[in-house]
């Protein structure tokens, strides 16, 4: 069961990716009482499905580990997953939401021991962890890092026989297939807003033929590849024919800075780009080569250096180029790039084994699925403004930024969430 | 009763711990080995009913000192979470049952390993306390802000706003910094075409109005002492009075300086007056305040106007700025809509080599500029000649030649220098009895720190204060104390904005924390703090120089000074003191080194090695967590111990290893150098340093160097960690047992 009393001095963080977790952690580090909702059966959002951060190419999992031990130690913050938030009424210092917590079907009685997936003999559903790329149990632990480390069935196995083999070969009584979907009702005084991003459907972009070519993949799905507990476990592969990718196109702004498309600039995929170079080098070394078609190089501040480390690098291209379109080489597998090179005005038809789209960011709510009224711009993030009450965003629900900006911002919002429970509490002088 | 030591230690039989350990007979372990007073199996321990069983012996039996025999300590951490009791946890499943082979001839030794892991629980829990909170503790809501801009005046707005006290010290005559000459700034809503008023002035008379807010202009912080909770600060006035504050927290918003153009004597900054930086051209656009701008030589209005991006940064020329400020091409678009607003015939050509205008108003700003025609042009300017009019020559990189264009202006896009103080890493060492020459420092100080590590904070990368940390943007490494706009990376004024409400945050939790007696990240919450034992002290000062955030300082008789607040509890002056005497009070050279002997060493004939694995619990003690929970199996001669930071780690666990009869010591670290991952910044580095002297050790003992390891290893690195362990166990097998086996 849900324990989630709830006062008008609770701040309420809604999203568990980077941002929310910060926000979540540093409002309860100030010692205030904070409800933190995942709409997923984890914490840890899109970080947990890349590979490394730039510009140090450290790993995710390291800031998170931190950031879980955070939660597990601090009393201050109760975490409900699976949730999501239906409705919100009210205004500053004194809301109520309503938020619907999908089953899990496995309760807190789970000790993550494996026994339930065990028992499942096939993997039968898309990995949503892994972009739908590889397939797994019924009954699974999203990923290594999972937290709260507890299992998870797959609703569409409940009523199989599968799903009473999972039931019976738990010895801890811990399944419970007839868990029901539940809403709370919870008040706050402040809502932190950080809902994240998603990429860009790169389908939309209809002459790069994602949705045609199998070789033709999205930056967020090769990140997938690097991880050895990844579809490919480990290994930059073309999903055609399994080939050594080593000779891969990045195309940027797929998607973004386009009047057609998103028309922001997403900030992140070019320096995520430079970084996925580093990959195939990793990868492949010497044989590994990497072209990068581009429109401008946004390697912003201090973190220019890594731009020119990369440039540096023989084996990585520079094309100023907005590429026209993808043709497949129907012998080879290979997609065939197609455009004009603007400096100095060359044609080019340039064939590689894999082409990655450096897909945008794009707020994960939709303008019109906010159950609360908030100001929002045209590209759909949460514009900061008076008339949002105590309404926050935080991370990239406010704008399209890299790890550390959204981070940054939502530490920010954690104190504008504070200042108003802290006035409800009557501490202001 | 208080005093009286407790032990219960909980084997659980559950996730198959009963089936594959069953006959391990790890009760009796327990009990008449490790001596634990209360021993209880359950088969499900941590269910309500498991959890019920121990929280009633702590209640009922005195038990004080748990140990969890079950699964890793990361595991099922909201079950086991007694309040005032240590708790120990035997990682029996991760670390035993999943890192082993189910099989016969696999049984024994990993009995064994059980066991093991059952006498070191019961061994740490016996010298541990439970942490109590630092007596030291003070609480002192009053947050000092060192620089009245737009950065330093917001932190103190959003802090008052939350109810805290601030105290503002600016070193000029106003509030308001750069931003204050300012004619406007880049907008921050939607529809994001034109450029808006900065709102500097409304700032200015906000920080007036707010009675929780005291402004101290003409004036400088000349001494800062103390720790978090307690600092003391001499504010100095110009004309010389100094008074003494104290605070709880500080946030350092000294800003930038505006890079010298001077040093561009090609783009002829020093030769012409109308060649000007971006700074200069607001004044000029204030002074116009919607007229047409003039032309600094001869006040003619300007009819066309370059903006040369990147003018001296994104270079290794000598002299220049290697990085990219980050503002500059959004302000040279609002610049260039100054001169199209008023006039839109002015010809206004901006030449860049990217254009750098990110998220949702950067890319609206550009396209609005575009629209009002503004020209873009895709090159790099090579130099500026002086005429009638100025002209700019730049290879144009679409055509691909060199061309010329003339204008009436110029301005240069120059970058932004933060105003950081001191560099304390170019400081001569003053530990240094080399008649070290005293190096001239340039710099003025900006907090006058009287710690032992130097005055100011130390510097990331091209002089910012910037984290280290992606994950954790304000990580500086001075407790309480917080950088923010652009003396912390460049930034414009929104993101200063954003940056300080931050910081703000940032500094009120240093004040709950330090009041209370708690770590600041990552340790958050952490009560325990080091002490140490005077009178087996040799002065050496290893702990005050090696300390990764300065937290000790030395008295008179240089004998160090802890200062709790400042200390982020990684242990690392632990394991830098050669005579042993720091300590927590729940982590200790006794809690590692109780543990390392408490594991049973088998004779040389049983052909058992054992070896040591020393893991920083941050990240390969997780890694190692998930080779068991992926099966990466590893030998069952390892023993692991986490350690906070292996920074943490003293010689003399390595040697007690030895000396007891260890075959091998592995040290798993986090990354070190340049990019370092060790979350304790030096730690990982000062015990890869130590290490790197254990061959001396180890030839004093007639052992093999190669029986000591040190990795830097990654979260990720699950297998990579049991391929460590068993190269080990492989190098042992070649270069034969430990003669010290007794």
């Amino acid at each position: 069961m849900v324990d989630a009393v709830a006062t008008n001095q609770t701040i309420v963080v809604v999203g568990g990716g980077i941002a929310g977790l910060t926000a979540a952690l540093e409002a309860a580090e100030c010692g205030k009482d904070v409800i933190l909702i995942e709409k997923s059966p984890a914490v840890g959002g899109r970080i947990s499905r890349l590979y490394k951060y730039f510009p140090k190419l450290c790993v995710p999992s390291c800031g998170l580990e931190i950031n879980l031990r955070r939660l597990k130690a601090n009393k201050n913050i109760r975490l409900i997953t699976l949730a999501e938030v239906s409705q919100v009424s009210g205004e500053a210092g004194n809301y109520s939401l309503s938020v619907s917590v999908k089953p899990r079907f496995v309760t807190e009685n789970c000790t993550a021991c494996g026994d339930c997936a065990t028992a499942l003999e096939t993997n039968d559903y898309s990995d949503e962890h892994n972009y739908g790329m590889s397939k797994r149990k019924g009954a699974y632990l999203p990923h290594n890092m999972a937290y709260p480390q507890r299992y998870v069935i797959d609703p569409a196995m409940i009523g199989s026989d599968d799903a009473n083999k999972a039931k019976a070969a738990c010895q801890y009584n811990a399944i419970d297939l007839d868990m029901q979907e539940q809403t709370l009702e919870l008040k706050a005084g402040a809502i932190i807003w950080a809902t994240g991003w998603k990429p860009y459907d790169a389908a939309k972009i209809q002459p790069y033929g994602y949705d045609r070519y199998e070789n033709v993949i999205t930056s967020v799905e090769f990140e997938r590849m690097m991880d050895p507990y990844g579809p490919t476990g480990g290994k930059l592969v073309r999903p055609s024919d399994g080939k050594e990718a080593k000779n891969v196109a990045f195309i940027q702004c797929a998607g973004s800075r386009d009047e057609n498309h998103l028309r922001h600039c997403s900030r992140i995929c070019c320096m995520a780009s430079l970084k996925q170079t580093t990959y195939v080098r990793e990868q492949y070394g010497d044989e590994g080569k990497s072209s990068v078609y581009y429109i401008d190089i946004r390697a912003i501040d201090r973190i220019d250096d890594f731009y020119q480390n990369v440039q540096a690098d023989e084996n990585v291209t520079f094309v100023k180029s907005k590429v026209a379109s993808i043709t497949l080489d129907k012998a080879s597998g290979d997609p065939v790039l197609n455009g004009v090179n603007t400096e100095g005005y060359h044609r080019y038809s340039n064939a590689h084994d894999l082409v990655v789209l450096a897909v945008g960011m794009e707020p994960s709510v939709p303008k019109e699925a906010f159950p609360v009224e908030v100001k929002l711009n045209e590209n759909g993030f949460i514009e900061q403004d008076d008339s949002n009450g105590a309404i926050f965003a935080a991370g990239c629900a406010s704008d399209a930024l890299d790890v550390n900006r959204a981070v940054q911002n939502a530490t920010a919002s954690a104190l504008r969430a504070i200042q108003v429970v802290n006035r409800v509490a009557g501490m202001e002088g | 009763m208080a005093d009286e030591i407790k032990i219960g230690a909980y084997i659980c039989k559950g996730c198959g711990l009963g089936e594959r350990l069953g006959e391990a007979q790890l009760p009796m372990i327990a009990e008449r080995e490790a001596k634990a007073h209360v021993v209880k199996e359950h088969d499900f321990l941590c269910n309500a009913e498991g959890v019920a069983m121990i929280q009633a012996d702590i209640d009922n039996e005195g038990v004080n000192r748990v140990a969890i025999c079950a699964c890793s300590r990361r595991a099922k951490t909201e079950a086991f979470n007694f309040e005032n009791v240590a708790i120990t946890r035997a990682n029996l499943r991760e670390g035993v049952i999943w890192a082993r082979p189910d099989t016969d001839e696999a049984r024994e030794t990993t009995h064994e390993m059980a066991a093991d892991y059952v006498r070191m629980a019961v061994a740490e829990a016996r010298f541990q306390k439970p942490p109590a909170a630092n007596a030291e503790a003070a609480y002192n809501n009053q947050i000092l802000v060192v620089g009245g801009g737009v950065s330093g005046m917001t932190s103190a707005i959003e802090a008052a706003k939350a109810g805290y006290s601030v105290t503002i010290v600016e070193k000029g005559a106003q509030l308001g910094g750069h931003t204050a000459g300012f004619y406007k700034r880049i907008p921050d809503k939607a529809p994001y075409k034109d450029p808006v008023p900065t709102g500097v002035e409304e700032m200015i008379l906000a920080v007036g109005a707010d009675n929780k807010i005291t402004v101290h202009l003409n004036s400088t912080v000349t001494k800062t002492d103390g720790s978090p909770g307690r600092f003391s600060v001499d504010i100095s006035t110009e004309s010389g009075s100094t008074s003494t504050e104290t605070f709880g927290s500080i946030i350092q918003a000294s800003g930038f300086t505006p890079y010298d153009a001077n040093k561009l004597p090609e783009l002829a900054y020093d030769k012409s007056k109308d060649v000007v930086t971006q700074s200069e051209l607001e004044a000029l656009a204030k002074a116009a305040n919607g007229g047409p701008i003039k032309r600094p030589s001869d006040g003619k209005e300007v009819s066309s106007v370059i903006f040369v991006q990147c003018a001296g940064q994104r270079s290794n020329e000598e002299g220049h700025l290697p990085y990219c400020s980050g503002h500059c091409c959004l302000t040279s678009i609002k610049q260039a809509m100054y001169f199209k607003d008023a006039n839109p015939s002015i010809d206004a050509n901006v030449i860049y080599t990217d254009l750098r205008t990110p998220g949702a108003g950067g890319e609206d700003f550009y396209r609005s500029g575009q629209e009002k025609g503004v020209t873009f042009t895709k090159g790099k300017v090579s130099s500026v000649l002086i005429g009638d009019q100025l002209t700019v020559k730049f290879q144009d990189l679409i055509l691909a030649q060199e061309s010329a264009e003339q204008a009436d202006l110029v301005v240069l896009a120059t970058g932004m220098v933060a105003n950081s103080g001191v560099d304390i890493d170019a400081l001569p060492k003053p530990d240094k009895e080399d008649g070290t020459v005293e190096v001239s420092i340039p710099v003025e100080s900006i907090l006058n720190l009287t710690y032992r590590q130097g005055p100011d904070l130390p510097h990331l990368k091209h002089g910012f204060n910037d984290s280290h940390f992606i994950c954790f943007p304000y990580e500086t490494r001075r407790t309480g104390i917080y950088t923010t706009g652009p003396v912390r990376r460049p930034m414009d004024i929104l993101q200063a904005k954003e940056d300080a409400t931050g910081a703000a945050l940032k500094a009120i939790q240093a004040i709950e924390n330090s009041g209370k007696g708690r770590a600041a990240h990552p340790r958050s919450g952490d009560l325990s703090f080091p002490s140490f034992r005077r009178e087996g002290c040799t002065q050496c000062k290893r702990c005050t120089v090696e300390c990764p955030f300065g937290a000790i300082d030395e008295d008179e008789q240089r004998y160090p000074v802890f200062n709790e607040s400042r200390c982020r509890r990684c242990g690392t002056c632990m394991g830098a003191c050669p005579v042993r005497v720091i300590s927590f009070e729940n982590y200790s050279v006794e809690t590692v080194g109780q543990q390392l002997k408490s594991v049973d060493i088998p004779e040389e004939f049983d052909e058992k090695p054992r070896i040591l694995v020393l893991a920083c619990e941050n990240d390969a003690y997780p890694a190692l967590d998930m080779a068991g929970m992926n099966r990466h199996e590893y030998s069952a001669f390892a023993r692991i111990i986490p350690v906070r930071c292996l920074g943490s780690t003293n010689l003399v666990w390595i040697t007690d290893a030895m000396n007891s009869g260890y075959d091998g010591v592995i040290l798993m670290g986090c990354q070190k150098g340049e990019n370092y991952q060790c979350h304790f910044v030096k730690g990982s580095e000062m015990a890869h340093y130590r290490m790197s002297k254990v061959d001396d050790t180890l030839k004093s003992l007639s052992l093999e160097g190669e029986r000591v390891a040190t990795y830097e290893v990654a979260i990720t690195d699950s297998e990579r960690v049991a391929q460590l362990i068993n190269d080990m166990a492989a190098t042992i097998e070649k270069i034969g047992m430990s003669p010290f086996k007794f």
